[in-house]
């Protein structure tokens, strides 16, 4: 495949074409700050938090789903882009009732990792405080839709990976959710396989073991991972 | 001159200023720097004129708090928001989350619902402060300087910021000094 070639961040390098720019970044050392991009299954572009400055582009681009260029000059890192990042971090938080001394994931969340990282000290926007509610129905995990930020990656872990499509998004803005089949509570959903994978993937306490408390859900990613390399390259590398 | 040092309690569970306790040795250091001139672990009952630094913990979620709380700004220099609750407002505003009768709903749950012995809700105007109709975090309500984010925010944390404020220099969180939670 041809390579082309392009500057990010001052610095010349090379990637597939067809990589996306977030590829090309990792594979050169550079951290670009995400929360939906999931290892293992195809981008979305949901969450915006990569968005980059693409020179002769004045819209800010989703640094996930660009593919690179020949020649494209690239800026993961300015005050606008840090500007933009922290509004929406601030807005993730009024958006939904993320109360981290509470949660199942205080301490092992993506969410709260990302606030902290880039300098998020207070939320500027009123809280909305919306009602929503958490689903138990399911004999091993639950869903708490307070804590979810619609990236979808449970979403694209259950139809891309596991294959199930139980997990689904309905409505629309800031009334959108994760659903399970038709709606219905997850315990009810026939298709889902109890495989779990979801609950691996969610970057923040919306999906969780049942019977785990404050601080306690911690998730395996590699696991995903493992699949994913198995079923593509068929090597079965187990990540430690 | 000593810094004139107040802390505030408004709706939290206190937590904040047992971290403010756990500064140990720090607190040799502070007292030789600092007059705490009003604080629930000193015995003034009115919030004194000319404060240099207030760290106020809790959210706003009654009437006497957004009393004294209009009262504290006007009479201190710098507030700093001091954890979770008056940051974010964390645990207490979780009642906001039941709509515009949230106040209501609450007392009749802890205090007719679950109640044991004499069911009655909690009401003497000007002893028993009533519930606002939505639980704020502090900056919600006045201008706030600086935010020490945690629940609670650890002693090295809180001596972080105190520090930095009592040298005088601008005060700067970072990384997992700014963790919520």
């Amino acid at each position: 495949m041809a390579a082309k070639t392009l500057t990010i961040d001052g610095k010349q390098i090379s990637a597939e074409e067809g990589a996306t720019v977030l590829q090309a970044a990792t594979e050169a050392g550079i951290v670009i700050p995400t929360l939906c991009h999931l290892e293992g299954v195809y981008d979305v572009g949901a969450c915006r938090l990569c968005i980059v400055e693409v020179t002769g582009t004045p819209k800010l681009l989703p640094a996930c789903t660009t593919k690179v260029a020949e020649g494209m000059e690239i800026k993961t890192d300015s005050e606008r882009l840090r500007k933009y990042r922290r509004m929406i971090l601030e807005l993730l938080f009024a958006e939904r009732n993320h109360v981290c001394a509470v949660c199942v994931s205080n301490g092992h969340c993506e969410l709260q990792t990302l606030a902290y990282s880039q300098g998020l000290d207070h939320v500027r926007y009123e809280y909305t405080f919306p009602k929503w509610k958490v689903d138990t129905t399911h004999n091993l995990f639950g869903m708490d839709h307070n804590r979810c930020v619609l990236c979808s990656r449970c979403v694209r872990v259950c139809w891309h990976i596991e294959g199930a499509g139980t997990k689904n998004v309905s409505g629309r803005g800031g009334k959108s959710q994760i659903i399970t089949d038709l709606n219905q509570p997850w315990g009810e959903a026939e298709s889902c396989t109890s495989c779990g994978k979801c609950v691996q993937s969610c970057p923040t306490g919306a999906l969780f073991h049942k019977g785990s408390t404050v601080g306690e859900m911690e998730r395996d990613r590699g696991k995903l991972e493992f699949i994913v390399t198995a079923r593509e390259k068929k090597q079965w590398i187990a990540t430690d | 001159m000593k810094i004139r040092l107040a802390t505030v309690w408004l709706g939290g569970c206190a937590g904040c200023h047992m971290s403010f306790l756990d500064l140990d040795e720090f607190l040799i250091d502070l007292a030789d720097a600092v007059d705490l001139v009003y604080s629930p672990v000193v015995d003034v009952k009115e919030f004194p004129e000319n404060v240099d630094l207030c760290l106020i913990e809790g959210a706003v979620c009654n009437v006497d708090n957004l009393e004294i709380l209009h009262k504290v700004r006007a009479r201190s220099k710098v507030l700093v928001a001091f954890g979770d609750c008056a940051v974010t407002g964390n645990v207490p505003a979780m009642r906001n989350q039941f709509g515009i009768d949230n106040a209501d709903n609450v007392l009749q749950r802890a205090y007719i619902e679950n109640a044991q012995f004499n069911p009655v809700k909690p009401r003497q105007d000007g002893i028993v402060p009533a519930l606002l109709e939505r639980v704020l975090p502090v900056h919600e309500v006045v201008y706030v300087e600086h935010f020490l984010p945690g629940c609670p925010p650890p002693a090295a944390r809180i001596k972080a910021l105190v520090a930095q404020l009592l040298a005088g220099t601008e005060p700067k969180l970072e990384g997992t000094n700014l963790k919520f939670g």
